[in-house]
Formats: structure tokens, C-alpha cells, sequence
């Protein structure tokens, strides 16, 4: 029935399947030379950014895969993050050295708030999205409470650079100068004044082939059919409670390790506001590579990064060279995020229903056509 | 349910039974509450100052959790995109200073012009919620952050002229925090407000939202506020009755979203200031998080919820930073407001809902 | 080697709080037999399964007598899996599978072939890979042994109707243990040509030695495909012979048959055939999930008391949904003379006609209001009633003290059980739900009523009171009611005609006087 369809109409159903990845090369194709930023800088900015980010926007993988949508509580593992970082600047052990002890020390921290986050996951089925949104900002409420409060006087911090005059709590910014990159310049080629990270694109490339195998695991069979149906997984004897917390703590720790390597590149943690913009940044790229709520591709992160961080470098200038005015591009590219992720959102529950609906008017006309041939009779 | 009556018969039975009426996150809160007024006065805390500031951000705030009603009736969930209400009001705000009212007229010209703008905005946002039904409350998140940001590009380039508004030094593009007086700056609160020594009561603002309130009432005790009850209870019991469902819902998101534009700007002329930019972005979730300490749930929610729950909530808020910062010389309340709102909405969250749609 | 017969069911009771379902039955299955089980609906069939696989319900609701011997071993199964792994299958009549995963992904669900990898020696077993090799070989083994072909690759949402049936049939046969396999009515979602194809893959599996329970109401299909029939009744075993001894006729008599004494007296039976003609249906046809309406012609007579009866799942509770649009639906219903439009409760209620519906808790409650509100609601927003009017009607203000009168009138006249008309609904007993269902439908005072299963799941004191208020509703203010049941003796018992619905047609229409058995025959003469 489908094989004839027209060069239109397949067009047509392309883009509108993908239309919010069209709509970003638009808005890039639109804003780039507005911007009027050199090419070699561009790619400079953007090689930069795939670095920095991909590592966390790979995070959201696992949890889609479950069928528990988009992991607003990724943050978790970005607070771990941090958290572990803040030790080890205390320490004062730089470097290389540093990074792995900050990744190693974030572990138990990710798992643990996993397990917490997953398992009120668990007890509201069905709405997970808002449920692990509400759960980001109640655990940076936590996290404001041990990181301004308890560090220092129950948790021991000796370094007066990174705690407040006042004698506890931690400093609105925690330098990481001396590691700053240190991942990044290992191994760094610069290919015609583009400086590429290559240790850094290997630790992804491991940790894409990791979800590329892991897929292939008799785990990631189960959490593939515990998202599409949870009562038929059950019933084949699928331990569903179990494999959507796996998941979760899967992805809270990657996000841990996802956030240091964020921010070894940027050099400083904004102790109280680094974490709680990631969420929705990555979220939104990963959209904006075409991924939808129930279904998400390790090339869908490439592309969304590459077009999303885009935008976001361009916007600014861009909406500068429009309206005279830098805050608009600013604003413009707050305003693109929060829109895809809307309609990512609406696109994802109509189509739900339309799936639904299409059904009931199949099986209608099949009535309606024996009645016909009834009355023909 | 005989257990139940033979429970009510002994004594601690029925102490059991009005804790588990009242519910236990808001008994904790109360005690809490009732903790910090006892302990206030020792600490060197005025009391009548302490209860006039917890009235008057009862006063701010109330309209804004009357703003969760409708939905929660209709089915709709919680309105976490109340920031839509909250712009259509800053629009009337604005525009109403725009166009060179002052005084407490400004305060019902805003209004005025808030109300066809919210009724647009509510419209279009319940249009959307009825084609996603069962999603809202993530949608309505989303569509809120999206206004709100779009409303940010907008303030700076819509032809607003009034200097009382503008950036100084550009002449275009409001400002971030507009000051109100010689406009509605205490418009209601100065209304009959009662001074009694340190005490201070708002009168003109409660007696603003007791107005509301009873609207509100009244119009849940019509035939159409039964309707709307009955779409949230059980919409396919509404539909096989004969009631159009999608209708009622999209009544009830626009009368939320109306509610949103006037609770904000009630909220502007107790505070003072009209806040523009990102100020809307998280105004939803501390009314969210008040209706549902009032003892709301996912779908029922009633006058009583609202008074309590922002009387509860607003009081943490207020007393908290006081007594805390006079007790231990930390200001924690920050963080005591960010765990107990949010954890009290995961509560919410987690918990069953019966009879809920399909 | 013991000769013990593959399954042995000795003396199985069971009752749910007090009321028994399942009295002393027995059974006796070979290795390589096929048994064809029938009964009406609630004779008892699925919930001997249930017992025989060890599903949790069985459990809960307080276990069963009697004994399961597998291989001469007695048996107690605490759940399916343990059913499973002592090799009984079953394949249930919901599908039971992954929409997005093929077919070969379905069949070994949970049981995927897998390889080591050093990984999984330090995580556990769950991080082995999948040997997708060894899953195709498998699962193109248990479809052979199936003998009806399916794309293998294909994805469950993309595969017709039939295709997933045998999906499910070709996952139990991919259990190496399987010895008895339990068929819960697999042919009714099939095509001709399938279901033949299916029987056909029944023998095959006969002829493996692997034991079949038929579950079906396509009584010829039994007759064709099993070595043996079993027939039960109101939770007996009525009939128990070789197949080739008996014919159609014989087990629909024998499914539908009662003693004179417990079928339930007619009284008076009034003979309809001159009154005015109501209501009027041509052509319908009904989207319900599971009970689909395809052409259904039927003519009400007013101020009669009409049964639809029927098997479940042939449709006859999609004609009141999709009358009263609940359902899409299509055709034309004509009421009084006057074109009733398909999909829209609204007009249905203001043409004074009302429904019951058969699904209480659903559609049929306000579960979290109270009593007052459910008996008033529909009343209040269809007809205006129980509203003061202030501001020359531009305030319609609830009625409190109406309402109560209202409800009041309808607990005691129904006898309806409870603290106050403010409890909530969802707290009272199925029995006395179903009173507030009929309570909310009166009020509305119809010239014509649906009533949908009005005494499904209630107790036999709370059941006589809801038929003998209908009849009282019908004699004094002369409204005609359609009563849907799928119990032959209530329908004889109340109405004046019976109409049997079979594979979404009217089967046929009899007078309530008329025999059990010709009700039966016409129950299965359509059935698809």
C-alpha cells in the first residue's frame, strides 16, 4: 500500500517527522552569516562545545530506551559531580590524577542518588518526566543544604580558597584552573587553527560504543521491552522495577562523569548554578537532533549538539546585528531552547493519540465497507 | 468501612482519623509553624510584626493559589504553567501604565486590560492541553518557561514609551523592576488597612480575595461548576452525561489562567514593584506547592486547601528566615522552602490518584 | 515408564468469598490429546485455567479444593512461571506482546540465547549479549513446529491481526518443556483461512505429543480438531465424550440447557407484536474495543422490555455504547420518529433516552463524590433539574435541599445500603453501586432506557431487587427498556422478547417463551 507513495508526499512526511532539526538549520543558516563570525572560529567554538557536551547529552540514552522519557534528573549526576570535584579541589590534587579521582569519588555519590531518584520514579508510573523534573529541584535543595551548609562544620573542608569567609559552606565559584583542559590537552591536534580534543573524543567514542553494545545486552533487550510494554515484560518474568532503577543509576553516573568532564573544559564550577541549567541545555540539543521523547540515537546527540551550540554562539551576535540589542539573542536563544523541548513534547502526545485514533478509523471502515457490500446484497 | 465507624467510636481512633483527614506533610508543617511563632518572641522577634508579615504574604499570594483551582477541578492537574496568567497580567500592568493611568485606577485598568489578553492566552493554552490529555503538567511546564522567554525578547522590543518604564539611558526596552509608586502601589492593602501598634492588616486585600474566593465558590456550587467537578472526577462518566468535556476543560484553564493575571497583579501592589524578565520562570511551582500543603490533590482541591495551604506556606516562607537567622545565625530558609515545596509536590506526585481520566 | 495420564484434575472447587464457581470437576488429558472445552460465559472455563496455570487471583481469593496431577505428580502451582517451567503454556486472548520488538524478539522474550563476554563475568549474566544467530535459528524451529508461517523479522505493530496470534502460539512452543498448551479462544480474532491453518497446526502438535486444551465457541471447530470434549455449566462438568459421539447440537444444548426448576419463572410474557415501533436501528456498526458491532438491524417496541443477549465479545454490549456515543459509530437510529446522530451523549440524553452502563466503576460512577451528586447529575445538566434559578437564570445554583429529597426517594425505594446520601460512592458494595446507577437513570425519567449487565458481579438478593425495579420502572410509567445481558435466565426472566446478538448481527429474534436451546443455537450460529 505504502510503496507507491509520491516524491511529495514522502518529502512532506520527512519533514514533518523532522521538523525541528529543519526548523535549527534554518535559524543556523539564517543567523550564521548575520553573526559574521569567521568560519575557523565557529568550528573552534563548536569542536569545543562537542567536547564539553556530548558526554552528558549520552546520559539521557538509557533512560529513553526504558521508556522513562526524557531524564530531567540528570542533574543528580551532575551534582555528584560537582560534589566530588569540590573534594578534590580541597585537596588540592591537580590534574590528570585529579579528573580520574573526581570521576572514581563520584561514583558511589551518582549511584546512590540513582537509586533514590529511580525508585520514586518507580512509585509514579506513567509520569516520570514531571516527577524527575520536581526531583531535580528538590535534590539541589539537598544540595544547597550540604554544600552551603554542612561543608565545613560536618564535613571536613581545609582550603580557605574554595570556603566562604564566613567560615563554612562553599564560594559561588570553585577554580579548577590547575586542571583546566588538562583531558582536552592531551593528545590536542590543531588542524588548520582548530583545536581538536582528542583524548576527550576517544572517551566518548568508548562510551558510544559502550551504549552501541550495550544495546545488544541481554539488559538492554530487557529495557527496551520494559519501555514499550511494562505488563508484557512482567509477564515474561522481566524484573520491571529493577531494570527501570538500573537504568536511572546508569544514567545518573554517566551524567557524574558527563559533568566533570564539562567542567574540566570550563575551568570553574559555579557551585550553585552549574548544574541546574544542564538539564534543560541538554535536553534541548538532544531535540533538537530529532530525538523524541520514546526514541533517541547516539546520532541524534551529534547533530543536535552540532546544530543546538550553534545557534547558541550565533544568536547573541546575530540578534545584535538585527535589532541592536545584544540581551534579544540571549533571551532568543533561552527562548529556542524551552520551545523545542515544548514541542518535542506536544509532538510526542499527539502523535500518541493520532496512533491511537488511526486504529478506530481502520477498523470503522472495514464496518462501513460491509455494510456497503451488505446493502448490495 | 464498619472498621472505619468503629474506629471513629474510641478516642484514639478518632484522633487517628483527624490526622489522617488533615494529613501528615501538613501536620508536620503546621507543628513546624506553630513552632516559630512560640519560639519567635524569646528569640527577640516581635510577634505582631511576625503575624502582620505573615498576613500580608498570605495577601500577596492567595489569588495566585486560587489560580490552581479550576484546573485541578477540571482535571487539567496542576497549573504549572501559571506563568502564562502571571505575563497576561504583566501585560496589563504595563500597558496600563502605558497608557497613563495612576493612582489606584491604574490598578483596575490593568485589570481590564489583563482580562481579554488572558482570556486569549488561557484559550490557546487549553486548546493545546486538550490535544495532549494526560500530559499536561510537563506540557504546561514548557509552555510556561517558553512564554516567559518569549515575553523576555518581547519586553525589550515591543514600542513601550513611558519613562517611569523604559531604560533610562536607551529610551526603549522596560526595565527589570519598575517601581509602582503613584501607581497602585498598596492600592487594596491601603484600603481600610487596621494599625493597631505594631500590627498591620491589608483589609482592602483580603477582602479582594475573599471576594474571589467566593466567586470561586459560587461558582463551583452552579451548574457548570458541577460539570467542571464532574469532568475531573470522572470525564467519562461527564461525557456519557452529556457534558462536553473539552469545552469544560478549556473553560477551566482559561478562568486559571484569568486568575493567574489578577493574582500577580495583586501580588505587585502589596510588593511594590512590577518584575519583568525572568522574574515569572519558577512563580508557578511556590503555588503549586501551597495548594497541595493545603491538602489539595492531583484532581480535588477546594477553597479550604487555598486558605490553609498559603496561610502554611507563606508562613514558612516569612518566619523561617527570622527566627532562623536570630536562632542559629544561618540563613537556611532558602533551603528548608526549595525541600519542603518541592518535596511536597513529589509527594503528590507518588501518590495514587482514583478515578482519575483515561 | 507410569501410565498415568499427562494431566489429571481431580475434584477442583472453587468458590470467590462464598459463591461457588467450580464444583467437583474432573479431568483427565493424555499426551497428544486435544480437548475441546465449552461453556457459556461464567460457566467456569477461564477460571479453571486460571487454577490449572496458577495465576495470582487464584491465590488471593482464598486458593481451591481438589487436586492437579502432572504425570501422575500432584502439583501446586504459586505462580504461571512455575506452571511454565513444568511445561503448560498458555496463550491468553489479550496478546501478550513487545508492539516494537519482531517476532523472533517476541518468541524468546526473557529466554534470549546469550554470550558470555568478559564484562558479564564481572557485572552478572543480565550484561551478556544476545546470540542473535541462535534467536533466529530457535525461533524458526518453534514456528516450523507451528507450521503456519510467519515473517519472523517482521515488528509486532506492523503485523496483521492473525500473525500476532500465532506469534504467541510459536513463543510457547519455543519452550522446549511445553507438554500441554491451553488455547483461550484463538480463533476469534483469526480469518477463515487462518483459523484453518490453525487447526491444522493443532494436529501437528497432537501428532508431536504435545496435549491441547481448545477453548472456543466455533463449536464445529471442536468437532473437527479434538479427540475429546468437555461441555460445563454454572461450574460443572455437564458433558464429557469423545468428539466423534456428539454433534453441535448436542453441546449447545447441553451449554445452555437448565433443569425447569432453577431457570427462573416467566411472568407474564406480552406479546409485542402489534405495538408502535420505538426506536429504530439500520446498519450499525460499532468501534468497541473487543465487542464490535458490524450490522446490526433491529426494531424496539414501545413500552416492551427487550433483551440482547448473547456471547461475550460477539458485540452486543457495543450497541448501547455506540447509540449513546461512547463509541464511534455509524448507521442510523431513528427514535421516535426523529434521526438520532451517532457520537454525541448530549443529543441521545435529550431525545430522553438513558443508559446504564455495564462498566460501573468507569463510566457509570462519580467514585470520589457522593451519592447525591451521581443520582443528580445527569438530571441536572441534561434537563435543568434541581437548579434555583437567580438573576433571571443567568445563575443556576445547585439545588442542595432537592437533591437530597431526590436521592433520598431513590435509597429507600431501591433499598440502597448506606450511611448517608453524602457517602461517597466508591464506598459502597457492588450491588448497591449498581442501585445508584439505575437511581441516576430514573431520575432522568427516559422514555427509553439502555441497561447494560445490570447485575453483572452482584449478589442474588441485590440482583432480583435491580430486575424487579426495572420491571416496575417499565409496567408504571410505560418506558421501554432494552436490557443487555449475557445471562439467558434473567433475560427470560424480564423481558417480553430476546434478541441474540452473534458476531456483531442480530443472530435472530425470539419471544421470551422461547426455549433455551434455540436461544443457544442461534448464540453460536454466527460466531466469528
Amino acid at each position: 500500500m505504502e510503496e507507491k507513495k509520491s516524491f511529495g508526499a514522502a518529502a512532506l512526511e520527512f519533514a514533518s517527522n523532522n521538523i525541528v532539526p529543519i526548523l535549527f538549520v534554518v535559524i543556523c543558516a539564517v543567523c550564521i552569516p548575520l553573526s559574521g563570525f569567521s568560519v575557523s572560529y565557529l568550528l573552534n567554538e563548536i569542536v569545543t562545545r562537542m567536547g564539553r557536551n556530548i558526554f552528558l547529552i549520552l546520559c539521557l540514552l538509557i533512560p529513553i530506551m526504558a521508556g522513562m522519557g526524557l531524564n530531567f534528573a540528570m542533574t543528580l549526576g551532575a551534582m555528584a559531580g560537582e560534589i566530588a570535584l569540590i573534594f578534590v579541589a580541597d585537596w588540592q590534587i591537580w590534574g590528570i590524577p585529579g579528573v580520574v579521582l573526581a570521576m572514581i569519588l563520584q561514583i558511589p555519590f551518582s549511584i546512590l542518588l540513582g537509586l533514590l531518584c529511580g525508585s520514586i520514579l518507580n512509585r509514579a508510573k506513567g509520569r516520570e518526566m514531571i516527577t524527575s523534573y520536581i526531583i531535580s529541584f528538590f535534590l539541589n535543595g539537598l544540595y544547597q543544604l550540604v554544600v552551603l551548609f554542612m561543608m565545613g562544620p560536618i564535613i571536613p573542608i581545609k582550603h580557605f580558597s574554595i570556603k566562604l569567609p564566613r567560615g563554612y559552606g562553599i564560594r559561588n565559584t570553585v577554580s579548577l584552573l590547575n586542571m583546566r583542559q588538562c583531558l582536552d590537552n592531551v593528545f590536542a591536534v590543531t588542524i588548520g587553527g582548530v583545536k581538536i580534543p582528542v583524548l576527550t573524543f576517544l572517551i566518548i567514542a568508548v562510551l558510544c560504543l559502550f551504549i552501541v553494545w550495550f544495546r545488544k545486552t541481554k539488559l538492554g533487550q530487557d529495557m527496551r521491552a520494559v519501555g514499550q510494554d511494562m505488563e508484557v515484560a512482567r509477564d515474561a518474568g522481566i524484573h520491571v522495577e529493577r531494570t527501570r532503577l538500573i537504568s536511572i543509576v546508569i544514567s545518573t553516573v554517566m551524567a557524574g562523569f558527563g559533568m566533570i568532564i564539562y567542567l574540566q573544559n570550563m575551568g570553574n564550577i559555579a557551585t550553585y548554578s552549574s548544574h541546574s541549567q544542564i538539564g534543560m541545555f541538554c535536553i534541548a540539543a538532544l531535540l533538537v537532533g530529532g530525538a523524541s521523547v520514546d526514541r533517541a540515537s547516539i546520532g541524534n546527540v551529534f547533530l543536535g549538539v552540532i546544530l543546538f551550540h550553534t545557534m547558541f554562539i550565533v544568536a547573541p551576535r546575530a540578534g545584535a546585528a538585527i535589532t541592536g540589542d545584544s540581551m534579544i539573542g540571549e533571551y532568543f536563544r533561552v527562548f529556542c531552547s524551552y520551545g523545542v523541548i515544548t514541542i518535542a513534547l506536544v509532538m510526542y502526545e499527539t502523535k500518541k493519540r493520532r496512533n491511537k485514533s488511526k486504529t478506530a478509523q481502520e477498523l470503522a471502515r472495514a464496518a462501513a465497507e460491509e455494510t456497503a457490500k451488505e446493502a448490495a446484497k | 468501612m464498619r472498621e472505619n465507624l468503629a474506629e471513629r467510636n474510641t478516642l484514639s481512633g478518632r484522633v487517628r482519623a483527624a490526622a489522617n483527614a488533615f494529613g501528615l506533610p501538613r501536620l508536620i508543617i503546621a507543628g513546624f509553624l506553630l513552632l516559630m511563632f512560640i519560639v519567635a518572641p524569646f528569640v527577640g522577634n516581635d510577634f505582631w510584626t511576625q503575624i502582620s508579615n505573615v498576613i500580608n504574604r498570605f495577601s500577596w499570594n492567595a489569588i495566585l493559589v486560587l489560580a490552581m483551582v479550576p484546573m485541578i477541578h477540571s482535571g487539567c492537574g496542576l497549573n504549572f504553567g501559571l506563568p502564562l496568567g502571571i505575563i497576561s497580567g504583566l501585560l496589563g500592568a504595563t500597558l496600563s501604565i502605558e497608557c497613563g493611568f495612576t493612582g489606584t485606577l491604574s490598578f483596575f485598568a490593568a485589570i481590564l486590560i489583563a482580562t481579554p489578553i488572558s482570556v486569549v492566552l488561557g484559550a490557546g493554552y487549553g486548546w493545546l492541553l486538550n490535544k495532549i490529555k494526560g500530559g499536561e503538567m510537563m506540557i504546561a511546564t514548557y509552555v510556561g518557561f517558553s512564554s516567559v522567554s518569549f515575553m523576555c525578547m518581547m519586553w525589550l522590543l515591543l514600542p513601550y514609551h513611558s519613562p517611569t518604564m523604559v531604560w533610562g539611558f536607551a529610551g526603549k526596552g522596560l526595565r527589570t523592576t519598575i517601581s509602582l509608586e503613584g501607581f497602585y502601589d498598596k492600592a487594596l492593602a491601603g484600603f481600610w488597612q487596621i494599625k493597631i501598634g505594631t500590627l498591620e492588616i491589608p483589609t482592602g486585600t483580603l477582602l479582594f480575595f475573599a471576594l474571589m474566593a467566593f466567586l470561586m465558590w459560587a461558582f463551583l456550587h452552579t451548574k457548570t461548576g458541577t460539570a467542571m467537578t464532574a469532568v475531573g472526577s470522572n470525564p467519562t462518566f461527564a461525557k456519557a452525561a452529556g457534558v462536553n468535556v473539552d469545552r469544560m476543560r478549556l473553560l477551566s484553564v482559561i478562568l486559571s489562567t484569568w486568575l493567574g493575571a489578577l493574582g500577580i497583579l495583586v501580588y505587585e501592589q502589596g510588593f511594590g514593584f512590577i518584575q519583568l524578565y525572568n522574574a515569572p520562570f519558577y512563580m508557578a511551582l511556590p503555588a503549586v506547592s501551597a495548594i497541595l500543603i493545603g491538602g489539595a490533590s492531583v484532581n480535588k482541591a477546594s477553597i479550604a486547601n487555598v486558605l490553609i495551604g498559603t496561610f502554611l506556606f507563606q508562613g514558612m516562607v516569612t518566619m523561617t528566615p527570622t527566627v532562623m537567622n536570630s536562632v542559629i545565625h544561618m540563613d537556611m530558609s532558602e533551603v528548608i522552602r526549595v525541600v519542603v515545596s518541592q518535596g511536597m509536590i513529589l509527594y503528590a506526585l507518588t501518590r495514587k490518584t482514583e478515578g482519575g481520566g483515561r | 515408564m507410569s501410565n498415568a495420564p499427562l494431566l489429571e484434575m481431580r475434584n477442583i472447587k472453587k468458590d470467590f468469598f462464598g459463591n461457588q464457581v467450580l464444583e467437583d470437576i474432573n479431568l483427565t488429558l493424555r499426551a497428544g490429546e486435544v480437548l475441546g472445552l465449552c461453556g457459556e460465559n461464567g460457566a467456569g472455563k477461564s477460571t479453571l485455567m486460571k487454577i490449572l496455570f496458577g495465576m495470582d487471583v487464584i491465590r488471593e481469593t482464598g486458593g481451591y479444593g481438589g487436586d492437579i496431577l502432572l504425570d501422575g505428580e500432584k502439583v501446586d502451582f504459586a505462580t504461571p512461571f512455575e506452571a511454565l517451567a513444568a511445561g503448560i503454556g498458555m496463550v491468553h486472548q489479550e496478546f501478550s506482546l513487545i508492539p516494537g520488538f519482531t517476532a523472533t524478539e517476541n518468541i524468546l522474550l526473557n529466554r534470549e540465547p546469550t554470550k558470555h563476554s568478559v564484562l558479564s563475568e564481572i557485572f552478572g549474566e543480565r550484561l551478556d549479549t544476545l546470540n542473535h544467530k541462535e534467536m533466529d535459528v530457535r525461533s524458526a524451529a518453534a514456528i516450523e513446529k507451528m507450521g503456519v508461517h510467519i515473517d519472523a523479522d517482521m515488528t509486532i505493530n506492523s503485523m496483521p491481526v492473525g500473525h500476532k496470534q500465532f506469534t504467541e502460539i510459536a513463543r510457547e512452543l519455543s519452550k522446549e518443556q511445553l507438554k500441554l498448551l491451553i488455547l483461550d479462544e484463538p480463533t476469534a480474532v483469526l480469518t477463515e483461512k487462518e483459523a484453518e491453518a490453525l487447526l491444522d497446526s493443532i494436529r501437528g502438535m497432537s501428532a508431536r505429543g504435545i496435549a491441547v486444551i481448545f477453548i472456543t465457541h466455533r463449536l464445529h471447530e471442536i468437532l473437527s480438531v479434538c479427540s475429546k470434549v468437555i461441555v460445563m455449566r454454572d461450574g460443572r462438568v455437564v458433558q464429557d465424550c469423545p468428539a466423534a459421539e456428539t454433534s453441535v447440537e448436542e453441546i449447545t444444548r447441553n451449554m445452555v440447557g437448565r433443569n425447569v426448576e432453577t431457570g427462573g419463572a416467566q411472568r407474564e410474557v406480552r406479546d409485542v407484536s402489534g405495538f408502535r415501533t420505538a426506536m429504530s436501528i439500520r446498519k450499525l456498526w460499532v468501534d468497541m474495543p473487543g465487542e464490535t458491532v458490524r450490522c446490526v438491524d433491529l426494531d424496539v417496541k414501545e413500552g416492551e422490555i427487550l433483551g440482547i443477549g448473547g456471547l461475550a465479545g460477539q458485540g452486543k454490549l457495543g450497541i448501547p455504547n455506540g447509540i449513546m456515543g461512547l463509541y464511534e459509530a455509524g448507521g442510523s437510529v431513528t427514535f421516535d420518529g426523529q434521526e438520532i446522530p451517532l457520537g454525541s451523549p448530549r443529543r441521545c440524553l435529550d431525545a430522553s433516552l438513558a443508559f446504564v452502563s455495564e462498566d460501573r466503576r468507569g463510566v457509570g460512577l462519580l467514585l470520589d463524590e457522593s451519592l447525591e451528586w451521581n443520582v443528580s447529575f445527569p438530571a441536572m445538566q441534561i434537563q435543568n433539574k434541581f437548579l434555583k434559578k437567580y438573576l433571571g437564570g443567568l445563575v443556576k445554583w445547585r439545588d442542595e435541599k432537592e437533591i437530597y429529597a431526590v436521592t433520598k426517594k431513590y435509597i429507600d425505594e431501591l433499598a440502597i445500603k448506606c450511611t448517608s446520601s453524602k457517602q461517597k460512592a466508591k464506598e459502597l458494595s457492588g450491588g448497591n453501586q449498581q442501585k445508584i446507577c439505575l437511581a441516576k437513570a430514573f431520575a432522568l425519567e427516559p422514555k427509553f432506557l439502555f441497561v447494560s449487565e445490570p447485575t453483572r458481579g452482584i449478589d442474588v438478593g441485590a440482583k432480583a431487587l435491580v430486575l424487579e425495579s426495572l420491571r416496575k420502572f417499565n409496567r408504571d410509567s410505560g418506558v421501554t427498556v432494552v436490557m443487555i445481558s449475557s445471562e439467558l435466565e434473567e433475560l427470560r426472566s424480564i423481558c417480553d422478547r430476546i434478541a441474540i446478538v452473534s458476531g456483531g448481527r442480530i443472530a435472530g429474534i425470539l419471544p421470551a417463551t422461547a426455549s433455551s436451546e434455540e436461544l443457544g443455537m442461534l448464540m453460536v450460529s454466527k460466531v466469528v
